[in-house]
C-alpha cells in the first residue's frame, strides 16, 4: 500500500534526476574534451572593456563582478522609470477609453490597438533610429527650458553638484516616516472621534519643508553644472560638464512605456468597468462628493481587479528591457551576457548568472506586487 | 503525534538516500561506458571528418554580412575569402566545393556555436589571441587575413589622424571583439576620454555612425573598407591611416579534433603556396605533369599527401580547381570588388607581403 504510494513519486524523481544527470554529464563531458573549465574565478579578473553609461563608477580596470554591477543597475534603472511612466501613462489612457468625450475616447482606443500590435523590438529601433535622423547635431540643438540640450548625441541638462547630500538624503527618509506616522495618526482620530485631516496636502508640506530645512540649518547646498558646446574638430561637436543621458536610454523608456502603458490601460478600464453602476449610484445617495466616490469606493474596489494583470506587465516590462542590447544601450544582457561572456568565453556561468538574475529581480517584483495586493484586498473581519 | 510525524519522515528519508546511492553508481557506471566508446571512435577517425561525410556538407560560421569575406547576394550565394576557406574544405573532403551549409553569426554567438558543435569551422574574420586559442576550447588553424584596427570618420570633420581626437569624442563599435578591448587600449594609451557606443550587430553600428551617432566607428580596417561601401554617401567617409592593433584574422575549430584541425590548416595552406607555384585553378590540371616534384605534390601527382587526413590523393587538386588558389580569392571577392585593391600585408613572402606557409611535402 505505502509501496504503491511512493513509486510513481519516485519514478518521477528517478526521471528528473537522469535527465539533469545526463545533461549535465554531457556537458562536463563536452567541456573536458575542449579544454573548458567551469568555475566563477574570472568574476574577479580584469574586465579591460569600457561601458558607454554606469550609475556606478566603472572602467575597464575593474573587474569583471563589476561590469556585471554596471549591466544590472542599468537594467534596473530603465526598468524602474518604464513602469513608472508607464503606470501614469496607462491610468491616464485607461480613463481617457472610459471617457464619453468621442474624440478622447476614439483616440484612446487608437493609441492602444496600435502600439499593442506592433512588436516591441520593431517599436525600440523605430525610436532609435528615427529620433537618432530626427534629432539636430550639438551644434544645431535648441535650449530647452533655458538650459538642456536635445541632440542625438543624448539629452544633456545641468547637474547637481551637492554639498553634504548624505544630510539632505536623511531628511528625505525622516519626511518619509513622519508622514507614515501621522497618517496612522489621522486614520485613528478619524476612525474613533470623527475627525478629518486634509492628509495630502500636510503630508506634502512635510515632505517639502523638512529637506528646505537642512538647506537653512544642515548645511546642504547644492549648485548646478551647465552643459557647454565643445568643439571637437571641425564639423562635430559635443557637450562638456552637466549631466548627459544616452539617446539609447530615452528610446528605450519612450518604447517600454508606450508599449506596456497599452496593456496597464486596458487593465484600468476593466477595473473601472468591472464596479457595478450601483455602487458609484449607492455612495452617491449616502451624499458623498464625486471626488469622494472615486477615492473611497470606486478606486479601492478597482485596484483589486487592476493589480494582478499589472503585476505581470510590469515583469514583462523588466523582462523586455533586455532587449536594450539591439540598440548599444548598456544593460545586463549587452554588458554581461555580451561583451563579458566573449572575452571569457564562459557562456554556462555567464547565462546562468544572468538567468539567475532576472528571475530575482522578477520574484521580487512579484513578492512586492503580492504584498501590496493582499494589503488592499477585502479584510474579512 | 509530532514524534511519529518526524519519525516517518527520517524512514522516509533514508529509504530516499538509499535509492539515491544506487543511482549514483548507476550514473557512474554509464558515464564510464560512455567516455569508453566516445574515446575509441574519435581514436580510430576524426569524429567531425565522419560526421561530415555521412551529412554529405561541411558546416560553416560566417559572418552576417562583411562584403569581401562572407557575405550573400540576393539568391542567397555566399562569397568572399573567409567563405573561401570553407569551400576549399568541402571540395577537399566531399569533393564539391557548394556542398556548404553557412550559418550567419554574430560576434558574440560565434563561439559558443563552434563549441556547442552546431558548425565545425567558424572562418568569420576572427582575430587569433592568446586567451581565445588556450582558455576556451578553440584552436586556430592559420590566419587567411591579415588586419589591423582602424578608425572611420567623417571627411568634412578635417580630422586627417588619430593624432587629432579629442576628450570627449564618441566611438562605435561591436561588442564582443578584441576591437572593445583595443579602443580602450588606444584611447586610454594617449590619455583621451571617450565614450564607447557597442552594439550587437555590424549593420545597427553602421546605421548609428551614419546617423551622426558617433564621431568615428572603429573596426578592423578591412571591416570599416567594407563597411564604407554600405554607407548612404560612401565618399563623405575616410578611414584614417593610422593602425592600432595586430589582427590576425583566420578559421577556427573546437579543440579536440588534431585530424579535422589538419585538414582545415591544410586546406587554407594549399590555396597560399598554389598562389606561391602559380598553380591556377585554370592551369591544375597541366601541372600534373609539371616537372617540379613541389608543384606535384600541391596536384595530387606524387606522394600519398592525403593518407594522413584519411583522404584520397587529389584532395588539394579539387581545392585549386574548385575553389582557386589565394590570389585568385582574393581577387575576385577584395580587390575586384573595390574594397581594399591593394594587397598589403597579405601579399605573399616573395612579393613582399608577410603570407608565408609550411610547405606541402
Amino acid at each position: 500500500m505505502k509501496f504503491k504510494k511512493i513509486l510513481p513519486q519516485f519514478l518521477t524523481l528517478l526521471f528528473i534526476v537522469l535527465i539533469f544527470g545526463f545533461f549535465t554529464m554531457n556537458a562536463q563531458e563536452n567541456m573536458d574534451t575542449r579544454g573548458i573549465e567551469f568555475g566563477f574565478g574570472f568574476l574577479t579578473k580584469e574586465a579591460s572593456f569600457d561601458i558607454q553609461f554606469s550609475l556606478i563608477d566603472y572602467d575597464g580596470s575593474m573587474s569583471y563582478a563589476r561590469a556585471y554591477l554596471v549591466g544590472l543597475l542599468n537594467t534596473l534603472l530603465v526598468s524602474f522609470i518604464g513602469i513608472i511612466l508607464s503606470t501614469l501613462l496607462g491610468a491616464v489612457i485607461g480613463v481617457a477609453r472610459l471617457s464619453p468625450n468621442y474624440l478622447i475616447d476614439k483616440t484612446a482606443s487608437f493609441y492602444v490597438e496600435f502600439f499593442r500590435n506592433v512588436p516591441l523590438l520593431l517599436q525600440i529601433f523605430f525610436w532609435y533610429f528615427a529620433a537618432l535622423r530626427a534629432l539636430p547635431m550639438p551644434e544645431d540643438a535648441p535650449l530647452i527650458f533655458g538650459s538642456s540640450f536635445m541632440t542625438i548625441k543624448g539629452l544633456y541638462t545641468p547637474a547637481p553638484i551637492w554639498n553634504n547630500f548624505d544630510i539632505f538624503m536623511i531628511s528625505l527618509v525622516v519626511a518619509m516616516f513622519v508622514i507614515y506616522f501621522f497618517n496612522k495618526f489621522a486614520k485613528k482620530k478619524q476612525e474613533e472621534e470623527g475627525i478629518q485631516y486634509p492628509k495630502f496636502i500636510i503630508s506634502l508640506g512635510i515632505f517639502i519643508i523638512l529637506p528646505l530645512l537642512t538647506f537653512i540649518i544642515g548645511g546642504v547646498d547644492l549648485s548646478w553644472s551647465f552643459p557647454e558646446l565643445k568643439q571637437l574638430a571641425k564639423t562635430s561637436f559635443t557637450y562638456e560638464g552637466g549631466m548627459g543621458i544616452p539617446p539609447e536610454l530615452i528610446a528605450l523608456t519612450l518604447a517600454l512605456t508606450l508599449y506596456t502603458a497599452t496593456f496597464i490601460a486596458e487593465n484600468v478600464r476593466a477595473g473601472i468597468q468591472g464596479i457595478g453602476k450601483g455602487q458609484k449610484e449607492a455612495a452617491a445617495s449616502i451624499g458623498l462628493t464625486p471626488n469622494q466616490v472615486l477615492k473611497l469606493v470606486i478606486l479601492p474596489q478597482a485596484l483589486r481587479i487592476i493589480i494582478p494583470p499589472t503585476t505581470n506587465q510590469y515583469l514583462n516590462l523588466t523582462k523586455n528591457s533586455s532587449l536594450a542590447a539591439a540598440i548599444a544601450y548598456p544593460d545586463l544582457v549587452l554588458v554581461f551576457a555580451g561583451t563579458a561572456m566573449m572575452q571569457t568565453g564562459r557562456a554556462i556561468e555567464i547565462v546562468g548568472i544572468t538567468m539567475a538574475t532576472y528571475l530575482t529581480i522578477s520574484l521580487a517584483i512579484s513578492v512586492f506586487m503580492n504584498w501590496y495586493n493582499k494589503r488592499i484586498a477585502i479584510q474579512e473581519k | 503525534m509530532n514524534y511519529l510525524l518526524t519519525n516517518k519522515y527520517k524512514q522516509k528519508g533514508r529509504i530516499m538516500f538509499k535509492y539515491l546511492k544506487q543511482l549514483t553508481s548507476l550514473v557512474a557506471m554509464v558515464a564510464v561506458l560512455f567516455t569508453f566508446t566516445t574515446e575509441t571512435m574519435a581514436a580510430k577517425k576524426s569524429k567531425t571528418l565522419k560526421n561530415t561525410q555521412k551529412k554529405g556538407f561541411v558546416r560553416c560560421g560566417v559572418s552576417q554580412g562583411l562584403p569581401g569575406f562572407s557575405n550573400a547576394d540576393a539568391a542567397g550565394n555566399w562569397t568572399g575569402v573567409d567563405v573561401d576557406v570553407c569551400r576549399a574544405v568541402a571540395a577537399a573532403v566531399l569533393g564539391d566545393a557548394n556542398k556548404v551549409k553557412f550559418t550567419p553569426l554574430s560576434a558574440k554567438e560565434r563561439f559558443t556555436a563552434l563549441t556547442s558543435g552546431e558548425i565545425d569551422i567558424l572562418s568569420r574574420n576572427t582575430t587569433w589571441t592568446l586567451s581565445r586559442d588556450a582558455d576556451i576550447g578553440l584552436t586556430f588553424v592559420g590566419v587567411n587575413f591579415y588586419d589591423g584596427q582602424g578608425f572611420m570618420v567623417r571627411k568634412d570633420s578635417g580630422i586627417t589622424s588619430t593624432s587629432q581626437f579629442k576628450d570627449g569624442i564618441s566611438a562605435c563599435t561591436n561588442i564582443g571583439t578584441t576591437t572593445e578591448l583595443n579602443m580602450r587600449d588606444f584611447f586610454n594609451s594617449k590619455g583621451i576620454s571617450y565614450t564607447p557606443v557597442a552594439f550587437e550587430k555590424a549593420d545597427e553600428v553602421v546605421a548609428a555612425y551614419d546617423a551622426g551617432r558617433c564621431d568615428t566607428y572603429t573596426t578592423d580596417k578591412s571591416g570599416l573598407a567594407a563597411q564604407r561601401t554600405k554607407m548612404t554617401n560612401p565618399d563623405d567617409h575616410m578611414v584614417l591611416p593610422e593602425t592600432i592593433s595586430k589582427e590576425p584574422l583566420g578559421p577556427v575549430v573546437r579543440q579536440g579534433d588534431s585530424v579535422w584541425e589538419d585538414i582545415v590548416r591544410w586546406s587554407l595552406n594549399t590555396m597560399i603556396e598554389a598562389e606561391e607555384y602559380g598553380v591556377t585553378s585554370a592551369n591544375a590540371d597541366m601541372m600534373k605533369t609539371s616537372e617540379n616534384p613541389q608543384i606535384k605534390r600541391l596536384v595530387g601527382a606524387e606522394g600519398e599527401m592525403g593518407a594522413a587526413f584519411g583522404l584520397d590523393n587529389e584532395w588539394n587538386l579539387r581545392i585549386i580547381k574548385q575553389v582557386g588558389n589565394y590570389g585568385e580569392s582574393y581577387k575576385r571577392n577584395i580587390a575586384d570588388t573595390g574594397i581594399l585593391p591593394d594587397r598589403g600585408p597579405n601579399e605573399l613572402w616573395t612579393k613582399g607581403g608577410i603570407l608565408y606557409v609550411p610547405p606541402s611535402r
